[in-house]
């Protein structure tokens, strides 16, 4: 009778059994070494395809050329043909949907944006742009690299399986049956509102999280203001050159000088394309750790799931002990039904409670064996998410430094080309 | 500029430029101005071009016997109205002025009446622009500090500019202007209001006529100031669209550095480069705030009074075009009548004199003033790449400061207590 158990549906041993099968599925035979030390893997070309989609429409897409080679086969020498296939964005998703999934106390490293957001004015926002399609091919070699680099993901077969069989590894990925094993939105929103004990440091990070997605974002859309407006300024001298030319042909002595310094003005204006496209990837190292925050909550509400669960499963045994005392002492502590029924007509023969009191026997065995394992379930997850916390600050902190660097090398770089363009340019007035 | 072949390209040694070299050759001034064997090195050729810049310069500096400032604007309030008195302070080695030193209070009406008798009196003589009686956009109050101070500045350009004519500086108006502590008197002498009258009228009406043809040179010279007028237009119009973008652009500078500093407030590590490039960013901020100052105070004023100019120049056309109509249309009355026609003749021959001293006075004129526009709007162009070379350097510096900065800081962990 699971009248009296309390909350929502718990985590059954069955479910814990398959996540563990899911797990040893997963990793291979070495553990220690990374996979990108065995392998090297880049994405190479991106390329437009067209096809029938799931409701049999036309459609076009762009798929990715990933390329992997053997470490030993390059260290002895020879130097043998990358092996490759194609995926799209949509399988990348897969995988990281699975990874999350099956390691959920794992940052997982995010994917490069699903559109184009940030945008500013003359930034195309087409996800078939090509400056686009070339920043997400970065993207995914990005995502591919952390991955495989990372101690844990790194051995897991479904990643190797991705990179190396292009055209069963969507069964098998299924088969895991993974997506049965996802944490529906509502329990885990119920657990965050519901939980009591969680761990300080988890917490922390949660609160963190929030923080850097709120700064992150809040700073790449000032950013992308700043640059449209930069962007207005440096074309606007476009129309120097414009005009000094045309002013140039009225002119006997200043005509030369004039003339060139339009054109100078001309590069001037030219000039930001490519300033801007180069901080676009500025942005994309921003915009990494901004999805990076939602990894880091994933894991934070992986906990307050569990954690809530285990509270859940405990509060159960302590109910269903206490039946188990009232049934044998014959005193009603708490309201029941049975209870109720009981004084309204009359209490039941003693080989019915007999029955009852077995059956809660079993269930509190049971019962004391779930709390027991989500007990362990819990730790494990506090321990291996502290782990892996440790790792990611580490990896962000020097991240974002070199990105901060960056930064300030392409401003200088900038400043180098603005301070050679008006050099020019006064040069060519001195003629006037 | 002398007719020396120059180079097409030198700006790659231009920018290795030694100063000292420079020095060098101003104190040998003499023997490069005279045109004489043409030294080889690049560095020399652009000495050269300073050099001739400067000798402009000392053509005015040389003879430059009076030196005249407008300054110390003051509000005067009386009963009717108030407006504003600039003190114009004359010093002059002239020998048609009584003294060496002036000093007189004028206001803007002052220099309206200056400048009106001089088109009077030289109608084909090109008189350099006043600034504008108020300012259309913006709605600038006349008594907003900003607005008397581009004010006081064109008026004591327009000065100098008089001055520096060798025909308009010897004017009796321009003397007494400079001189007389009371206008008002002087003011009210001669011809005045009622003439100007009967010119616009004659002006009109010579106009309607029509001008049988106008001299070839003067066709060009038409054409070159209706081109003109648009292309200096155009160059004014683009620099304040520039110095727009650039205060937008500011604008938001300011709302994008804060942003680093809050995220530096949840981080541990990266708090420190994460402030630096915020203080990067606002400095780079008042360096653009500094630039467009410069643009604003240098090169709008120098283009604005050059669109002034150019409907000066229109005007002097048009006068010109009327002097010429004036007497044809005489010449014509000559050829049809029979009576009068000896005094008829004193006329017309007095009108073609008219004729032929207007024109020369223009083209005497015309010569000087294009080689006053050309220094004028080079220097400005000059001072404003100067500017900005200056403006990407400070820049430069400020993000070189920040790289600094983060690449000692390893060492410093690396070292632990050892900080080197």
């Amino acid at each position: 009778m699971a009248e009296d158990v309390k909350g929502g549906p718990v985590a059954t041993d069955d479910d814990s059994e398959q996540l563990a099968a899911i797990a040893s599925l997963s990793t291979s035979v070495e553990g220690s070494c990374t996979l990108l030390q065995r392998m090297e893997i880049c994405v190479a070309e991106a390329e437009k395809r067209s096809g029938k989609n799931a409701v049999n429409m036309q459609e076009t897409f762009t798929v990715y050329l990933i390329e992997t080679r053997s470490m030993d086969a390059m260290a002895d020498g020879r130097n043998p043909a990358p092996d490759s296939l194609w995926r799209r964005y949509s399988e990348f998703e897969l995988l990281r949907s699975y990874l999350i999934v099956a390691y959920p106390y794992i940052v997982v490293p995010p994917l490069p944006e699903k559109r184009a957001e940030f945008v500013w004015h003359k930034l195309s926002a087409d996800n078939m742009d090509p400056d686009f399609v070339e920043r997400r091919r970065i993207g995914l070699e990005n995502f591919l690299l952390r991955v495989a680099s990372h101690r844990v993901l790194s051995n897991d077969k479904i990643l190797y399986h991705f990179l190396t069989e292009e055209h069963s590894w969507k069964e098998v990925v299924y088969e895991t049956g993974f997506q049965a094993k996802a944490d529906s939105r509502l329990r885990a929103l119920s657990a965050t509102f519901r939980v009591r004990n969680t761990h300080k440091r988890l917490m922390d990070m949660k609160h963190y999280s929030d923080e850097l997605q709120s700064h992150t974002s809040q700073l790449l859309r000032a950013r992308a203001r700043v640059a449209d407006r930069l962007y207005g300024v440096f074309k606007v001298h476009g129309n120097y050159g414009r005009v000094f030319s045309e002013w140039s042909a009225i002119e006997r002595e200043m005509g030369d000088g004039l003339q060139s310094a339009g054109h100078h003005m001309d590069a001037y204006a030219a000039s930001i394309d490519d300033i801007l496209e180069e901080e676009e990837h500025y942005a994309d190292q921003l915009k990494e750790y901004l999805f990076y925050a939602e990894a880091l909550r994933a894991v934070c509400r992986k906990h307050e799931l569990t954690q809530f669960e285990l509270e859940m499963a405990s509060q159960d045994l302590v109910s269903k002990k206490q039946q188990r005392e009232e049934l044998a002492t014959g005193i009603v502590r708490t309201f029941s039904f049975k209870g109720m029924t009981n004084k309204l007509f009359g209490q039941e023969a003693p080989e019915q409670r007999e029955a009852r009191l077995k059956l809660l026997e079993e269930l509190i065995a049971e019962g004391e064996d779930t709390v027991k394992d989500k007990t362990v379930e819990c730790e494990e997850h506090i321990e291996r998410a502290w782990e892996d916390m440790e790792r990611f600050e580490e990896q962000r902190d020097k991240d974002l430094r070199e990105a901060l660097i960056n930064y300030a090398v392409m401003q200088i770089s900038m400043c180098k080309k603005g301070i050679q363009v008006w050099n020019n340019a006064k040069e060519c007035f001195l003629k006037m | 500029m002398s007719g020396q072949t120059v180079p097409a390209d030198f700006s790659g040694h231009m920018l290795d430029l030694d100063e000292d070299e420079d020095l060098e050759v101003f104190s040998k001034n003499t023997s490069l101005a005279d045109g004489s064997s043409m030294p080889n090195s690049p560095s020399s050729l652009v000495n050269q071009y300073r050099l001739e810049e400067d000798e402009e310069d000392q053509q005015y500096a040389s003879t430059k016997d009076i030196f005249i400032t407008v300054d110390n604007p003051e509000s005067h309030v009386t009963a009717i109205e108030t407006f504003i008195m600039y003190r114009v302070l004359t010093k002059t080695t002239r020998s048609e002025f009584d003294s060496s030193e002036y000093e007189v209070r004028r206001r803007y009406q002052d220099f309206l009446w200056l400048r009106g008798r001089l088109e009077e009196n030289h109608p084909t003589l090109i008189v350099h622009p006043l600034p504008e009686k108020f300012v259309m956009k913006g709605m600038v109050e006349r008594f907003n500090d900003d607005f008397i101070e581009t004010r006081r500045k064109a008026l004591h350009r327009f000065l100098n500019k008089i001055s520096e004519h060798p025909i308009l500086s010897c004017s009796p108006h321009f003397k007494v202007f400079l001189t007389a502590q009371e206008l008002t008197s002087h003011k009210k002498q001669g011809p005045g209001f009622l003439s100007r009258m009967g010119e616009t009228v004659r002006a009109v009406a010579n106009s309607v006529r029509g001008l049988r043809s106008r001299p070839e040179e003067f066709v060009v010279m038409q054409e070159y100031v209706e081109d003109f007028s648009n292309k200096v237009s155009s160059v004014d119009k683009v620099t304040q669209r520039i110095i727009k973008e650039q205060r937008e652009y500011v604008d938001e500078l300011k709302q994008y550095s804060p942003t680093y500093i809050q995220w530096a407030g949840s981080e541990e590590m990266l708090a420190e480069p994460l402030k630096g490039v915020a203080s990067c960013v606002e400095r780079c901020g008042k360096e653009t705030e500094d630039q467009i100052q410069h643009m604003s105070e240098v090169l709008v004023p120098a283009l604005h009074e050059y669109v002034l100019c150019a409907e000066t120049l229109k005007a002097v056309m048009r006068r010109r075009d009327n002097i010429q109509a004036e007497f044809e249309a005489k010449n014509e009355a000559l050829a049809s009548r029979k009576v009068d026609q000896e005094a008829l003749q004193e006329e017309v021959d007095a009108l073609a004199d008219r004729v032929e001293l207007a024109n020369n006075a223009l083209k005497g004129d015309w010569s000087r003033w294009q080689s006053s526009m050309r220094h004028d709007l080079r220097s400005a162009f000059i001072s404003t790449a100067e500017k900005n070379v200056e403006y990407y350097e400070k820049c430069l510096a400020v993000w070189e400061s920040f790289l600094l900065s983060q690449r000692v800081e390893p060492m410093e962990q690396r070292d632990g207590e050892d900080v080197s």
